[in-house]
């Protein structure tokens, strides 16, 4: 169960507004998170991680506090250890596709396993500039995927895929949420588009 | 024509270049991290060689280093180091005077990176010293190979800071810049003319290098 209640002003160009959720997710749940662009949804993501703080509220993880602005307690995202797929995939233009996946973890199973899960056998070589938009997105995914997270947030996680390609792989992301005993929170900005996965949902309003 | 002040100045140029590299590189990630008012003011202080004449900027290090002030004079006392007139005080000088070589294009370079590359290799449990090493150094390699050439090519032209410190003292501190001076000031065309062709074709050299590599390796990570 994580528990979130947290509070934090956002400045966009409609003038400043302010993101306030409170809400429990239970363990192995996979929430839709939706609203209206500029709402704050990935914002939101980021403070579960760590990468943002909030101005006010806490949130507990499986009995762990994360964070306790009162308290002045803050879990870096290292110790947090949620994975995180980005909007913008934020791959690191080094890298090549295998070596993404073997900085995130060691275990070279693991790696083919999600090579495979991806369809990304053939492209382990490739580094992201070589790679299409739907095959970076993967690989985001992967590699967030690579660190065996507890929580695992995704913004906008299939956006770049074709439908054949999305079924496949979100088919294949179940089979390992419900191994890992995952909890998944996943932003979207089109209400329907994560219906067939998700069993919970939040809407976060502007 | 007496080739130990080109040997000094290629010297001088090396080891201001690698010290600046071992400086620079941290100090530019932490300046590019957030502007807080400290950071303003010693960007300003590393940036005011590219501004301030020479001159000015040599006379206060010869007053700093001066063994009768400040840091000269405790460094004379509780070391024994002398600055002025002296291979390591020119070394300090040029490390001060270049400084604006190093860190200005790491810093950009760091800047351009997306903050996301950052988020995402702490979300994978990976420390800022590992995140440095393995994600962002890697992304502005090209830039920190710009700033070492500009930041070497710069020390060897440099005059004005070389001569207020070192003076000239053949084999210590008479570097090729003072060696043309002093040349001409003896009528001597010749070595001055020899001297100088050699400072040129190795610039030149330099700068022609860092065009051509950046033509085809330094553009954005992203690109």
């Amino acid at each position: 169960m994580i528990k979130v209640d947290i509070e934090k002003k956002l400045r966009g160009y409609g003038g400043q507004q302010v993101l306030k959720i409170a809400h429990d997710f239970p363990a192995g749940s996979i929430t839709k998170i939706y609203g209206p662009s500029g709402a704050g949804k990935t914002t939101f993501l980021k403070i579960i991680a760590g990468l943002t703080e909030p101005d006010k509220g806490k949130i507990v993880f499986a009995g762990n506090t994360w964070l306790d602005v009162d308290a002045g307690i803050s879990l870096s995202p290292q110790i947090r250890r949620a994975g995180f797929a980005f909007q913008n995939y934020a791959l690191f233009p080094n890298m090549t596709l295998r070596q993404h996946l073997e900085y995130a973890t060691n275990d070279s199973q693991w790696i083919e396993r999600l090579l495979k899960i991806g369809q990304l056998e053939t492209l382990t070589t490739h580094k992201p500039d070589y790679l299409s938009g739907g095959q970076q997105q993967r690989l985001a995914i992967l590699r967030a995927l690579a660190i065996k997270p507890k929580l695992l947030l995704m913004d906008e996680p299939f956006s770049a895929l074709d439908p054949e390609m999305r079924s496949e792989l979100i088919a294949n992301l179940q089979t390992i949420w419900k191994e890992f005993d995952m909890t998944v929170m996943a932003v979207s900005h089109d209400q329907r588009e994560l219906d067939e996965i998700a069993d919970a949902e939040l809407f976060i309003r502007s | 024509m007496d080739l130990t002040p080109i040997w000094l100045t290629l010297k001088l140029a090396g080891i201001t270049t690698l010290v600046l590299l071992i400086v620079g590189l941290p100090l530019a990630y932490w300046l590019s991290r957030g502007r807080s008012i400290i950071k303003i003011i010693l960007e300003a202080i590393i940036t005011m060689p590219l501004v301030l004449p020479p001159s000015v900027l040599g006379f206060y290090l010869l007053m700093a280093f001066s063994p009768q002030h400040g840091i000269g004079g405790w460094l004379q006392k509780a070391l024994n180091v002398q600055l002025v007139f002296s291979f390591p005080g020119l070394v300090l000088a040029s490390v001060i005077y270049s400084m604006p070589f190093m860190i200005g294009p790491i810093k950009s370079a760091l800047q351009q990176l997306p903050v996301s590359l950052v988020q995402a290799s702490y979300t994978l449990g990976k420390s800022q010293r590992e995140t440095f090493m393995k994600v962002l150094l890697p992304n502005i390699r090209a830039s920190v190979l710009t700033a070492a050439i500009l930041t070497f090519a710069h020390t060897i032209g440099e005059f004005g800071v070389v001569l207020m410190i070192g003076g000239n003292i053949p084999g210590v501190t008479r570097v090729a810049s003072i060696a043309v001076y002093d040349s001409v000031e003896n009528m001597d065309y010749r070595s001055a003319n020899a001297y100088s062709l050699t400072l040129f074709c190795i610039t030149f050299v330099m700068v022609v290098s860092v065009f051509i590599f950046n033509k085809y390796k330094a553009k954005s990570p992203l690109e």
